[in-house]
């Protein structure tokens, strides 16, 4: 081992230390134990009325030792990184088990390195100079795009998480994990009307993505065509109705309506809609849906996940087809399948658990002109605010923000923003028509489980959906699309 | 199982927090601030799970953090750590002073003046060592009596995500340039259970309950909130989609306060000043139905939404937002209320970082007379909502659509579970049609409302 260790150079751990404190959490014999060391430095900077109005820079430092005995779990953890309250957590954690103290095995292995996002120059490092011009111009750009924009609040934010993940099965790994964001939001205002619109992205990607790639112009005119095409919105439909959703961000649907129900703990406790459906159809054969881990600069990846193990491009549902489950250590232990290394978590303060990466459907063959001349009546949903589910009923929700009519193949006027309903273990089986045109979304997704928060991304092509609830407003007489 | 112990780190604490706040808002000024403020935050967390009669999971810590924000004249910034060794903390002070140079001069800037300042006296019931009180055993066994009371209710409920005990003591300080410094300390403690039920097709509904309080002794018996957990599974077995309908629509206490929720970021005056609210340049109009009062109270003795002082060091208040339906204020914390020309309302929140935000204190709609079996027995053909799914209320038109799951009313009675329905409207209008408000306040946290009526709302199914 004599790569750069962050937390042996500025907290003068070794390794023998570590193993000190895997004993210690294994002193009443549990079986498994593991120790997570972060430190994350993090920026943010918001400007609104065209001013810089907040700036802030934090650290946060921690350890999370957890102790696995059977089914069961015990965490503690601590903000101090010195030896005695290392070990006092421990000793806490250790206490869920009861029995003769075991021993963690003698030496790490270290995981071959990965490098998905080799920055050089981490944006929580660069001049905040050079951040603050980026949400002055979209500032700006917002502003310029039409007079009827009056309100733009643009906000930067970026994060440096350094880990450290050793466990008593010899595990040890070690990452550095940037992530930067710029979110955009303005109002539309004309007399007695007024919109919003907002647009964003990022990834784990160093400052230069946002002059380069992706400009603070990019998402503000997105945020303000969004806001001034509101402004004519007209009611949404109710009932069920052909939707096509748009490529990239309405991806969530995946998200929501199958991928949450994949996570294995739920499988484990059967109380997932979809427990006991693997091998079985759950999606139109045109459906082949994924959960990777190891794609460069994506706001989801990781090159190890937070219990240390490589990420990977794992297949949810293959035309079709259900093929497998999300897991972790405590999940693939206890159902004997492989880890596909998901076990993620916030922060040092909580208990891992399996979560998503970037989840996505894989190209397929339509030409999206020719899903949408295929609806008669329908809706066409480009963005989406969020969505929830739950996961033991299977339904779940999204919420369109940018959407219109299609009126006999063509894409007609714009409509309010509608909760879209459905159920997970069926809704992908009414998908008729999948399109040649995946994209990603632009690296804005946040996810959250239990009260845990970690970054996600999502992924579709075009697709069409031959019946799904729209939570409009429009009656009968006007809509016209009630059935 | 072993014993469990919880150390307390208030005992273990070598500097007074209270001094350590005011050492560093005069670190601040010394070097070259106009106005500064501290908060620090510490608290102590113990939860545990146990799921199908076993332990899943037992957690037990500590934390605390500072932050500091500084004026650089009419430019601000705020920099926080989770280490309190004296190098982190002079760099956390450095930074910020560094920080508040490249911020924009905003005129409305700046902590609040010295005369606003202050704490309320007396004891406001916030705090219980008593949550802490119980052994290992004895809390784990909370959590297992409460999952075996829904477990043990009927024979479909057949699976759970557990029952839980949680206890947490949290304790704050704020300090600021004008040599106010106060805190305080709150406790909590809760009892959950989540049942899962499935019926003969093998379809399979989850519901919960839970039950929360600043003392042990106010918490519900975990009998109780396992049947309760219980009885709302169950009823949702069955459940069916429904035509698309324009009906009644009632929500249950735990839904309706989220309406309540709407109003609040509705009259936040961070929302107003940008124009970026359906209530913005409402104050003394009609918004809600002649019988709607809200109140936003930060004074009640042992409430949720309960402090001595804000988020920026002024003394909690009682405001009344709506009075028979006309808008009487939005909620303001100093800069928001400078901006509109108004004076804070004693709103302000405040995390390590950033600008203060506007939180609750103890914020409702006033009950009316009715029981919630009343207002539902008036109704021919309707839906009672248990659940919303989804975010979809746009608080700049006012627009609401969101994902539903409840209970059909018929014949002026719950007649069977509904499912996969949205409800949607405008929430302008939503408020005004408030038609009926139930008896049944009860505060589970900041916010609460009684049972309530809305008409109408488009309920999308088929």
């Amino acid at each position: 081992m004599d790569k750069n260790r962050f937390f042996f150079e500025h907290y003068g751990l070794t390794e023998r230390d570590l193993e000190r404190y895997l004993a210690a959490a294994l002193s009443a014999g549990g079986e498994y134990s593991d120790l997570y060391f972060e430190y994350l430095s993090s920026t943010s900077l918001m400007v609104d009325e065209s001013m810089v109005k907040s700036a802030s820079q934090g650290i946060s430092a921690g350890c999370g030792v957890r102790v696995i005995a059977g089914e069961r779990t015990g965490y503690a953890y601590t903000d101090d990184l010195s030896s005695e309250r290392i070990l006092h957590a421990a000793r806490t954690a250790a206490l869920i088990a009861s029995g003769p103290a075991k021993t963690p095995s003698v030496g790490f292995q270290e995981k071959p390195a990965r490098s998905l996002y080799p920055v050089t120059l981490p944006s929580v490092d660069a001049e905040i100079t050079a951040k603050v011009e980026l949400v002055m111009r979209a500032d700006h750009a917002a502003r310029a795009y039409d007079p009827r924009i009056k309100e733009v609040r643009a906000s930067y934010a970026d994060e440096l998480r350094n880990i450290l993940v050793v466990g008593s099965d010899g595990t040890f790994a070690e990452d550095s994990q940037p992530l930067a964001r710029l979110n955009v939001s303005c109002i539309a205002k004309t007399d007695g009307n007024s919109a919003r619109g907002s647009a964003g992205g990022g990834g784990r990607v160093a400052l230069d993505f946002f002059f380069g790639e992706k400009t603070p112009e990019y998402f503000a005119k997105e945020a303000s065509r969004q806001a001034v095409l509101q402004l004519d919105a007209r009611e949404a439909p109710a009932g069920e109705m052909e939707v096509v959703l748009g490529p990239g961000w309405p991806g969530v649907l995946l998200h929501e309506a199958v991928g949450h129900g994949l996570e294995a703990d739920f499988n484990r406790k059967q109380t997932s809609a979809f427990a006991g459906l693997i091998g079985k159809r759950v999606a139109s054969e045109k459906c082949t849906v994924v959960d990777n881990g190891t794609m460069p600069w994506r706001r989801g990846s990781l090159n190890v996940d937070d219990e240390g193990n490589s990420t990977q491009d794992t297949v949810l549902i293959e035309k079709g087809i259900l093929k497998g489950y999300l897991s972790d250590k405590l999940s693939a232990k206890l159902m004997g399948m492989a880890n596909t290394g998901n076990g993620r978590r916030e922060s040092y303060e909580h208990i891992p658990m399996p979560r998503m990466t970037n989840t996505y459907m894989l190209a397929g063959q339509d030409d999206p002109q020719d899903i949408l001349r295929s609806v008669k009546r329908g809706v066409y949903a480009v963005n989406f605010g969020g969505g929830q589910v739950d996961i033991t009923s299977g339904k779940f929700v999204f919420s369109a923000s940018d959407a219109y009519l299609i009126e006999d193949g063509q894409v007609t006027a714009p409509i309010k923003g509608a909760t879209l309903i459905g159920n997970g273990p069926d809704v992908l089986t009414r998908v008729s028509m999948v399109g040649n045109d995946l994209r990603l979304d632009e690296g804005i997704g946040t996810c959250g489980k239990d009260g845990q928060a970690v970054p996600v991304g999502v992924g579709i092509p075009t697709i069409k959906i031959d019946r799904l609830t729209v939570g409009g407003t429009a009656k009968k007489e006007t809509g016209g699309f009630m059935q | 199982m072993s014993s469990i112990q919880l150390e307390t780190r208030n005992q273990k604490l070598e500097t007074d927090l209270k001094d350590l706040a005011q050492d560093i808002v005069r670190q601040a000024m010394a070097g070259g601030a106009t106005a500064a403020e501290c908060v620090v935050r510490e608290g102590d967390e113990f939860s545990t799970l146990v799921r199908l009669g076993q332990v899943e999971t037992l957690k037990e810590s500590g934390s605390r953090a500072i932050g500091v924000r500084v004026f650089n004249g009419q430019r601000a910034a705020s920099t926080y750590s989770s280490d309190f060794s004296r190098e982190s903390l002079d760099r956390m002070v450095k930074s910020a002073l560094e920080l508040a140079k490249i911020t924009s001069e905003d005129p409305f800037g700046g902590i609040p003046e010295a005369s606003q300042l202050g704490s309320l006296t007396g004891d406001l019931d916030l705090y219980s060592a008593d949550v802490y009180s119980l052994p290992g055993e004895e809390r784990i066994n909370y959590a297992r009596r409460a999952e075996k009371a829904a477990l043990d209710y009927d024979p479909r409920i057949k699976n759970s995500e557990g029952g839980s005990f949680e206890a947490a003591t949290g304790h704050k300080v704020l300090a600021n340039s004008h040599g106010f410094v106060g805190e305080y300390q709150r406790s909590y403690c809760s009892i959950a259970a989540v049942p899962i039920a499935q019926s003969e097709n093998g379809a399979m509904q989850r519901d919960y309950w839970f039950s929360v309080a600043r003392n042990l002794g106010r918490l519900e018996s975990p009998e109780h909130v396992g049947k309760v957990a219980a009885e709302r599974t169950i009823r949702r077995l069955g459940a069916r989609k429904v035509k698309t309908a324009h009906v009644p629509v009632v929500l249950d206490p735990l839904v309706a306060v989220s309406m309540l929720d709407h109003i609040f970021e509705g009259v936040n005056g961070d929302s107003v000043y940008r124009g970026a609210s359906f209530l913005a340049g409402k104050l003394g109009e009609k918004i809600a139905a002649d019988r709607v009062n809200v109140i936003d109270d930060g004074t009640m003795a042992g409430g949720f939404g309960t402090s001595p002082f804000d988020g920026e060091g002024i003394p909690t208040r009682r405001t009344v937002v709506i009075e028979n339906g006309v808008l009487k204020s939005y909620l303001l914390n100093t800069y928001t209320a400078k901006k509109l020309g108004l004076q804070t309302t004693a709103n302000a929140s405040r995390g390590l970082a950033g600008t203060p935000g506007i939180g609750p204190g103890n914020y409702f709609l006033q009950p009316g007379t009715k029981t919630p079996q009343q207002i539902i027995s008036e109704i021919k053909e309707g839906l009672y909502v248990t659940e919303f799914l989804g975010h979809g209320a746009n608080l700049v038109t006012g627009d609401y659509s969101r994902g539903a799951s409840g209970l059909w009313i018929s014949g002026g009675e719950l007649a069977y579970p509904v499912e996969e329905i949205t409800v949607a409207g405008n929430l302008k209008e939503i408020f005004m049609n408030i038609a009926e408000i139930g008896n049944d306040l009860e505060f589970r946290g900041a916010m609460a409302c009684p049972t309530i009526r809305i008409d109408g709302l488009t309920v999308g199914g088929q």
